[in-house]
């Protein structure tokens, strides 16, 4: 049965399409285009109506398309260190001009089909084909791709064009880079930093400005070791939006427009707010969807939340959400038994995988610590500075329990799934303690497997499915328990 | 006393720096350790107290802290929290743990958590847009911070006065071991690798106070020496930390001198002073503003290469023929700016070579071949 898409997932997905074609445009007629870190105040960019786009999130999509392991590689072959965060390395190396594309024959000017690839064909009934020469399932051809090779948009704009066969050849080329709308960025102008979800982002814009030799506007937040921030880290962030601001002007030729920066702030605090209420509908019992498709609007926060778009697109979700609620029904494709947080930032490359397991015990997602860390909701400029202060791994370890406490109790979780992340060093540095609070406070198991959020090198399918039966075997005992102790 | 004498002296503080801290404490003195990277010391040498650096370790292997924290961490951070936990920094009064990377960032909490009612553990947070006055006003704020949290375990006031005195203590120092860098690049055969090493490791362990004119002393006698007329090569050093006898000990026997470095444990450490005069708090905010060429710290002009070119001008100038770079392994802040560092170098036709290295390792005979090697092509 195909999947329903409802009319609000289908709102979210066309913002954020809208996002990437609109700076295609953008870029096309010789405007500015950004890259901006996931946390940094896009209500400045906005401002400035300018089109931004948003590295990590291009680097998830990226390796959701299975291109992740292929763009590390490129990085590390130009020097970047295999331990350093995939998105940052996905990022460089198309910083870089580094592309997944498809390969082909330069003669003929026609793909060449990696017959590994592709869905198994299914006839009118829906029963995979064999073919009866090999006695092995048969391909669909419609889904067979062309192999993935490594370009470089760099090297095929030097190629000659005087003949008609180097044109036509250089622009095969062109096109035969991955169509999906993540390989497809515009290359950038300027590049916006906020380091509040770690220090990586530092250096790693750095990098691109100088690659790109582009200007590179910094907005530095340090860590915070208590559950308040503090005035004066207050004043040192609103400062640098100032300054922020200065910058922009320059760059842009125009000055700060008032109206515009406010209505952004508006739009970011009506997405923030339906973006949380979207996430509350986990709550309910079973939940009216999974809560791995929050990872997937996470997009639409990253790359729109200032626009009106957005906050309307989850507004009308939250309308499915409040239906599926009223008839019962849910889009997890399976009936929920127990319910868990996922820890961390998902293996992009192996969802299925993630999945898989889940959904053989009957465990649905249903808190993502995403949920608190984006739902972020201020008044004023110093409310604002003070919002971007508490990112997912600049607070303290008290506040960073307290979120996920908070949701694990209002989303009524049997168990918690952590992803010990080998590229996210801030995320994972100190989950061990926060594992033990976790169990101590909530009474709840916890596991933890070992992946990387873009790199499938570093993801072992074994371990993780032994680690989620060991955690369902954990909270079938303790609803055991729970129901012995009721009678 | 004769170089002999004094490099004997300097050894004994490296090597053993847990006898140290327990002579200080029979001393009655209190003890802060200092986590890397740039903790304005001379709060702690303000508030009559000894500052002692904790670098890691190379004799220590991860345990304990396992129950902490996940394997791809540097070893810097780690074993930070193993001596924490069983038992080797009992006797201090207190740490300061910085903040700058990303693994210093959640390891202050796990410092922080696993020392709970055990011991007082100073946050510090560092901006990274220092150079401006609200950049200025923040590193003041986290200073006084500190300074406070010091005040308390001293049980003193730190007066503006002896601020003033403790940065010239520290200027001392900083300007001793410059000095020094720079003697034992022009003369190798009196200062080995290995010698080099302890002399700036001591640093890290000796009060300030007696630190600095003990290595004035050996300088003098090292400026006594006529040239050298060194046969072997020389190199510049780079990453966060070199300061392991056995592998040092290579460069040695290969006749391989260490002519500068751009170290975080060495030079990168003591290469600005603070200002003697004005206010002393807006002092070390200047002093810290103006650190620059590090990999864990913003650059303005990041359109251009700044560091590294630094780095390709300091083995031009100390004469050097190559680099060694020394990355720890984790350290994603080295990491990030190899390729841009290797640029540089190569441009230059600077030849260099790029050891893995962490704080467990025992066994250094690849990196005896990798030296040897990088020797011959010297
Ligand atoms: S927060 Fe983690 S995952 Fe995100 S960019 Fe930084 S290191 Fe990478
Ligand atoms: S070695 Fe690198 S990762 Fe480790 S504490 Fe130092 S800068 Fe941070």
């Amino acid at each position: 049965m195909a999947k329903v898409v409802s009319p609000g997932v289908k709102a979210l997905r066309k913002v954020v399409e809208d996002v990437y074609a609109d700076a295609r445009k953008a870029h096309a007629e010789g405007k500015l285009v950004g890259w901006s870190s996931s946390k940094f105040p896009c209500e400045l960019a906005e401002a400035f109506d300018l089109n931004v786009m948003y590295p990590e999130n291009q680097a998830a999509g990226i390796a959701a398309n299975r291109d992740g392991e292929i763009m590390c590689k490129a990085a590390e072959d130009l020097g970047y260190d295999n331990d350093i965060c995939g998105y940052a390395r996905i990022s460089l190396a198309y910083a870089a001009g580094k592309r997944a594309s498809r390969k082909f024959d330069p003669e003929t000017l026609e793909f060449i089909i990696d017959p590994k690839s592709g869905k198994p064909l299914k006839d009118e009934n829906g029963n995979v084909v064999i073919d009866p020469e090999t006695g092995k399932p048969k391909k669909d051809p419609k889904t067979m791709q062309p192999y993935t090779v490594l370009d470089d948009i760099y090297e095929i704009e030097a190629l000659p064009e005087t003949t008609e066969k180097e044109i036509a050849y250089k622009n095969f080329r062109r096109e035969a880079i991955k169509p999906y709308r993540q390989m497809r960025m515009p290359q950038p102008d300027f590049v916006l930093c906020c380091n509040n979800i770690c220090n990586c982002m530092t250096k790693w814009y750095e990098n691109i400005a100088r690659m790109c030799n582009i200007p590179l506007i910094m907005i530095d937040i340090p860590y915070n070791n208590t559950v308040d921030v503090h005035d004066t880290n207050v004043a040192y962030v609103r400062a640098q939006f100032d300054a922020a601001i200065h910058q922009l002007e320059e760059l842009t030729g125009k000055k700060f427009d008032e109206k515009k920066f406010e209505h952004a702030c508006e739009n970011a605090n009506r997405t923030a707010k339906a973006w949380l209420r979207v996430c509350d509908y986990l709550q309910y019992k079973p939940a009216p969807y999974s809560g791995f498709d929050l990872f997937n609007h996470m997009a639409d926060v990253v790359t729109a939340r200032g626009k009106v778009a957005a906050a309307e697109a989850f507004e009308l979700l939250e309308k499915d959400l409040a239906e599926a609620v009223k008839n019962g029904t849910t889009t997890t494709p399976f009936p929920e038994k127990y319910r868990v947080m996922f820890e961390g930032i998902p293996c992009w490359p192996k969802l299925p995988n993630l999945f898989k397991p889940l959904k053989a015990n009957g465990v649905n997602v249903t808190a993502v610590v995403y949920a608190p860390a984006f739902g972020f909701v201020y008044n004023n400029m110093d409310e604002m500075a003070r919002a971007y202060y508490k990112a997912p791994n600049s607070v303290c370890i008290e506040q960073g329990v307290d979120w996920r406490e908070g949701i694990c109790r209002d989303n009524k979780v049997d168990g918690v799934l952590v992803h010990y992340n080998r590229s996210c060093k801030p995320w994972s540095g100190y989950m061990a303690e926060m594992q033990r609070r976790f169990t101590k406070d909530l009474g709840v198991p916890c596991a933890g497997f070992d992946g990387d959020q873009a790199d499938p090198r570093n993801f072992n399918e074994a371990q993780y499915e032994t680690r989620v039966q060991g955690l369902v075997e954990a909270m079938e005992a303790n609803q055991a328990k729970k129901e012995a102790e009721a009678k | 006393m004769s170089t002999e004498v004094l490099l004997n002296e300097f050894k004994e503080y490296s090597e053993h720096p847990h006898r140290v801290l327990s002579q200080y404490k029979q001393e009655g003195k209190k003890v802060i350790g200092v986590l890397p990277y740039y903790a304005p010391v001379e709060l702690v040498v303000a508030a009559g107290m000894v500052p002692m650096g904790i670098w890691g370790s190379n004799k220590k292997t991860i345990a304990l802290a396992k129950e902490y924290c996940a394997t791809f961490y540097c070893t810097i951070g780690q074993l930070a929290l193993e001596m924490l936990l069983d038992g080797t920094l009992d006797q201090l009064d207190g740490i300061i743990t910085p903040t700058i990377c990303d693994t210093l960032r959640p390891m202050s909490q796990n410092y922080r958590v696993a020392m709970e009612g055990k011991l007082p553990c100073i946050f510090l947070a560092h901006p990274q847009n220092r150079k401006p006055a609200f950049g200025l006003q923040f590193t003041v704020d986290q200073y006084m911070h500190v300074k406070g949290e010091l005040e308390k375990i001293a049980g003193t006031t730190i007066t503006d006065e002896a601020l003033r005195d403790a940065i010239k203590v520290m200027n001392r120092s900083r300007k001793a071991r410059r000095e020094f860098v720079k003697l034992a690049g022009q003369h190798p055969e009196a200062i080995s690798a290995v010698n080099r090493s302890a002399v700036l490791r001591a640093a890290w362990f000796m009060e300030p106070a007696v630190y600095g004119p003990k290595l004035e002393e050996l300088n003098a006698e090292l400026a006594k020496l006529p040239a050298s007329n060194w046969k072997g090569c020389k190199v510049v050093t780079s990453g966060i930390i070199c300061d392991n006898p056995n592998l040092l000990q290579i460069f040695d026997d290969n006749h391989i001198a260490i002519a500068a470095d751009d170290v975080a444990q060495e030079t990168r450490s003591f290469r600005v002073d603070a200002s003697e005069e004005g206010d002393p708090m807006m002092a070390l905010a200047q002093q810290f503003a103006d650190q620059d060429y590090d990999v864990l710290l913003y650059d303005e002009h990041s359109n251009k290469n700044r560091r590294a070119d630094y780095v390709v001008q300091m083995v031009k100038d100390s004469g050097a023929q190559g680099l060694v770079l020394f990355m720890q392994q984790f350290c994603d802040p080295e990491e990030m700016e190899y390729p841009y560092l290797k640029k540089a170098l190569d441009d230059a036709g600077i030849p260099h070579i790029k050891l893995g290295v962490d704080q467990q390792m025992r066994d250094f005979g690849q990196a005896s071949t990798a030296i040897q090697a990088f020797a011959d092509v010297l």
